[in-house]
């Protein structure tokens, strides 16, 4: 077992807490282009965790001593809203959050064609509007739909899944009780298509076959929620057809 | 209206998406060969023509190419030259070489001021992205009056129509002087009716610009234009 031993959190007929399966995710819900006055934008519900973000650029970049001559800077901010918890967050960055945006700005420059954009910065800004565990990949997810709809070109898209192990079972998704009380937690960035991965972060000890399994999970939920970003971007132009002149 | 309907040629894609294989065609803009496919890099339309697979983005920051007609407002002046903001993710500079007038150094401001407005040409961009105007050319001069609106780059064909038609008929039934720029900025100067009626056209762009349905909504609308045209 794990470090919370008296903590239940496989019900006694094999399913979560919340009645899902081992390797069953939350819901997922998408909208793109929601706000009017960004390049790209987009809202990302994920179980009970919502995300918004904006995208704007690519600008110049400013102060030019993080231009780069040969390819753009992602400048992304991750920012919890103070009432995204039942305890409030001190607005402004802390230590998690600069960790986040980093760590999302590296995955982000790996589907985005940077070099297409020499000296000039992207600014991605994701607001976590409720968190319920799993915030850095709803974050991520929506980074990727907000670049989609600013029409940045890209390798691909990037879906955020987490897998991990509670009570020594691995599960795919976990929520806030399985987070703060299971033995690990393994995110991914995921890059679709291609099935590279673009970010990875682990939490606690997995074995080899356990990591293989959360891979697999977390494969199979990215192709699920891929299908969601896609149908999002697509839905926003659907009755707006015709094209061309 | 869904894309099966509006015919086979009018695909929606996403980044990522694999457009075809990449024997035989070249991949354009919007589009990218990795392995044995091309695969779309944005958010657009497939389009395939002489043997080349792009993608016309819904949606697509203005990225200066040489020869482009822009409309530019001055955002800061030096001695001998403008910084123009042309709709970008950078400035163009205007040097005074390029200028038409002749101006004493450090006199550059009596000409063009912060906040002005000119119509200028793409001189030339570089692999830095640095831009450069020039304002030596038939039409290019400072635009001293009328109104100046933005639109979003795909929306520009939209507007023009086939050889210019469109914005033809525009400019008849409005009877006003329209430019629209490449950089996805109309300037429109006329009477008051017409640039009301232009300020109708535009809106009706932005909101309706995609549907198949537009040149008819466009047609009825300049039907009770000022000009009674249509």
């Amino acid at each position: 077992m794990g470090g919370y031993g008296d903590i239940q959190l496989l019900r006694d007929d094999g399913l979560r807490l919340d009645g899902r399966k081992v390797d069953e995710m939350r819901e997922v819900e998408i909208e793109a282009g929601i706000l009017p006055a960004a390049d790209g934008s987009a809202w990302v519900k994920h179980g009970l965790n919502i995300a918004v973000c904006a995208v704007y650029g690519p600008m110049e970049a400013h102060p030019r001593k993080i231009q780069r001559q040969d390819r753009a800077v992602i400048d992304v901010r991750y920012n919890m809203a103070p009432f995204s918890t039942s305890d409030r967050i001190r607005p402004g960055f802390n230590r998690r959050s600069r960790e986040i945006s980093k760590v999302t700005a590296e995955a982000l420059e790996s589907v985005v064609l940077v070099e297409r954009y020499p000296r000039s910065k992207i600014r991605v800004e994701i607001e976590i509007l409720a968190a319920e565990a799993g915030t850095r990949c709803v974050g991520l997810t929506a980074a990727a739909v907000a670049l989609a709809d600013a029409g940045i070109p890209m390798r691909d898209m990037i879906v955020g899944v987490a897998a991990g192990k509670i009570e020594g079972t691995v599960v795919l998704d976990l929520d806030k009780a399985e987070d703060n009380y299971g033995q690990a937690d393994l995110p991914m960035g995921i890059l679709p298509t291609t099935g590279e991965i673009a970010f990875l972060q682990m939490d606690g000890d997995l074995s080899v076959e356990e990591f293989n399994t959360c891979l697999e999970y977390n494969m199979k939920a990215a192709k699920e929620i891929h299908a969601i970003q896609i149908d999002a971007l697509k839905r926003r132009y659907e009755q707006k057809m015709g094209g061309g002149v | 209206m869904s894309v099966s309907v509006m015919g086979a040629e009018l695909r929606l894609v996403a980044p990522g998406e694999a457009i075809g294989a990449a024997s035989g065609v070249r991949a354009g803009t919007g589009a990218l060969i990795q392995g044995s496919e091309i695969i779309a890099t944005r958010l657009g339309w497939v389009q395939q023509l002489n043997g080349v697979l792009s993608v016309d983005p819904v949606n697509a920051a203005y990225m200066p190419r040489s020869g482009d007609l822009v409309i530019g407002v001055v955002e800061s002046v030096r001695n001998n030259l403008w910084f123009a903001d042309v709709n970008g993710p950078f400035n163009g500079l205007l040097p005074m070489s390029l200028a038409p007038w002749k101006v004493e150094f450090g006199a550059a401001r009596e000409q063009m001021d912060v906040g002005d407005v000119m119509l200028a040409r793409v001189q030339e961009v570089d692999e830095a992205h640095n831009v450069v105007l020039t304002m030596k050319g038939v039409g290019l001069r400072r635009l001293k009056e009328g109104v100046m609106s933005k639109i979003s780059m795909n929306l520009i064909s939209r507007l023009r129509g086939e050889n210019d038609q469109t914005l033809r008929a525009l400019k008849e039934a409005s009877d006003c002087r329209i430019i629209v720029a490449e950089n996805g900025r109309v300037w429109v100067d006329g009477g008051p009716e017409g640039t009301a009626f232009m300020r109708k056209v535009i809106d009706l762009l932005r909101e309706q610009g995609h549907m198949a349905n537009f040149s008819q909504s466009l047609e009825t609308m300049m039907n009770d234009a000022p000009g009674g045209v249509a």
